[in-house]
């Protein structure tokens, strides 16, 4: 019985990282992907596994005369997640807090611009700091205009 | 805006911007500045878990060629006999980078044939890389059946795309990631100087693209330091290094930005002015090393 323990502990925490990859990335596939239309996803995969208060930034060039679409959605048992877009002097120009956490924006650029996108989850308010911190998928996802 | 080769300095001034505030700040785009330890864009860098460098997809290179007035031209693609050359992983990495930028563009395109072809030759380089499951029998087969439903095919290539780079993520192999997406990269600069011509096409929209890749250099060269520890990686970047000289020579000025919302749902729009710079003997260096950089991918 002690060797199972031995066995299946590590065996435990090798494989929890990559369920969460897993479920990521059909989190991504599937719930976030369908935020994007009638825009085409860009095929690009950007996601990660974040807990209450952390925070993760993507760095992007849209091009000029190009039609985008932002998406971050988060997995439904993280707090609200906060999207802000910045420009490179991190000036910010847009945070979806001040839109009702909508889960997209849709823009277009007159010139060529590099864009921070900052993505930050939420605290639960009344959180007592004994409380266990939940986890959850956050993918940032990047639509464009055919036409 | 002026122009002409007998100039020293080609000034392309971007005037698509109907305000132009008083003392609005000017930023000059230094590749060396953004991606310095103390650079703007690594400020507040410390805090974040997780930090993405996205490069444009093969599919979005493609779109901007096309939107930008780029011509079809099978003749400057990688050809797909070529594909059984290619056994290490670096140059199945860049070479899947690449025919699926040429996949993308010959789609865009409606070039059918060609589209099923270079979705094979994008198979092949996957398959040689163990990502065994992103592009299947079934997606070719579905590229067939869909031949005339532009629609369909795009979004057939989007999939594939999203399942390459999860599983690479999955599979903790991001940095092969990162070639396959720099491979692309260098394809779309190389279609976009080849079509483009000389540079009496300065005040092209292709043109403007093009120089607009600086900005983009920044992401490439940040994206390619977080796995440098990895040769191929390694590698890659001396090349992008060799580029990134070439960039160094062309000025990009951005004002700040501002957001115009949009009226009845049309989207924002994020409204600045931007000035370049080049000498034509810089774009003609742009152009020869790009296409040395891409050769030497593509043997």
């Amino acid at each position: 019985m002690k060797r199972f323990w031995i066995i299946a502990i590590p065996l435990v925490f090798l494989l929890v990282p990559q369920l969460g990859y897993s479920q990521c990335k059909n989190f991504a596939k599937k719930v976030c992907k369908s935020e994007l239309a009638p825009y085409l996803h860009d095929g690009n995969y950007n996601a990660a596994i974040l807990t209450e208060g952390e925070d993760a930034e993507l760095f992007k060039t849209f091009y000029a005369g190009q039609e985008y679409r932002i998406a971050v959605c988060s997995s439904s048992a993280l707090p609200k997640v906060n999207f802000t877009i910045m420009d490179t002097q991190r000036k910010v120009l847009y945070e979806s807090k001040d839109h009702n956490y909508a889960l997209y924006y849709d823009f277009k650029a007159e010139t060529t611009q590099m864009l921070i996108i900052s993505v930050k989850v939420n605290t639960k308010s009344g959180t007592a700091p004994s409380d266990e911190l939940v986890s959850g998928c956050v993918a940032i996802m990047f639509g464009l205009k055919m036409k | 805006m002026v122009k002409g080769s007998l100039l020293l300095a080609l000034v392309l001034g971007i005037t698509n911007c109907s305000s132009d505030k008083g003392g609005a700040g000017q930023t000059a785009i230094s590749v060396d500045s953004l991606v310095s330890n103390d650079g703007a864009l690594q400020k507040g860098l410390s805090t974040a878990k997780q930090i993405f460098y996205s490069l444009p997809s093969p599919l979005e290179t493609a779109l901007i060629l096309k939107r930008a007035g780029a011509t079809y031209n099978e003749d400057l693609l990688n050809p797909v006999e070529n594909a059984s050359r290619y056994s290490t992983n670096k140059s199945m990495a860049l070479n899947l980078g690449i025919y699926s930028t040429d996949l993308s563009y010959a789609s865009l395109f409606d070039q059918t044939q060609a589209t099923i072809k270079y979705m094979s030759a994008s198979k092949k380089m996957a398959e040689g890389l163990g990502i065994l499951n992103a592009i299947d029998n079934s997606v070719v087969q579905r590229l067939e059946e869909n031949v005339n439903n532009r629609d369909v095919i795009m979004d057939i290539i989007s999939e594939t795309f999203l399942n390459t780079n999860s599983v690479l993520e999955e599979d903790d192999r991001a940095s092969v990631g990162a070639v396959i997406l720099v491979g692309g990269w260098i394809e779309g600069l190389y279609l976009a100087t080849s079509l483009v011509g000389d540079s009496k096409n300065v005040d092209s929209e292709l043109m403007e693209r093009i120089i607009d890749q600086k900005l983009s250099l920044v992401t490439v060269i940040s994206l390619l330091d977080q796995y440098k520890a990895n040769p191929d990686v390694k590698s890659v970047l001396t090349d992008i290094q060799a580029l990134k000289a070439v960039f160094d020579e062309i000025e990009i000025t951005i004002s700040d930005v501002e957001i115009v919302p949009g009226k009845d749902g049309a989207p924002a729009t994020l409204r600045a002015k931007s000035v370049i710079s080049v000498k034509p003997e810089s774009f003609a260096k742009l152009k020869a090393t790009t296409y040395e950089i891409r050769t030497k991918y593509i043997q």
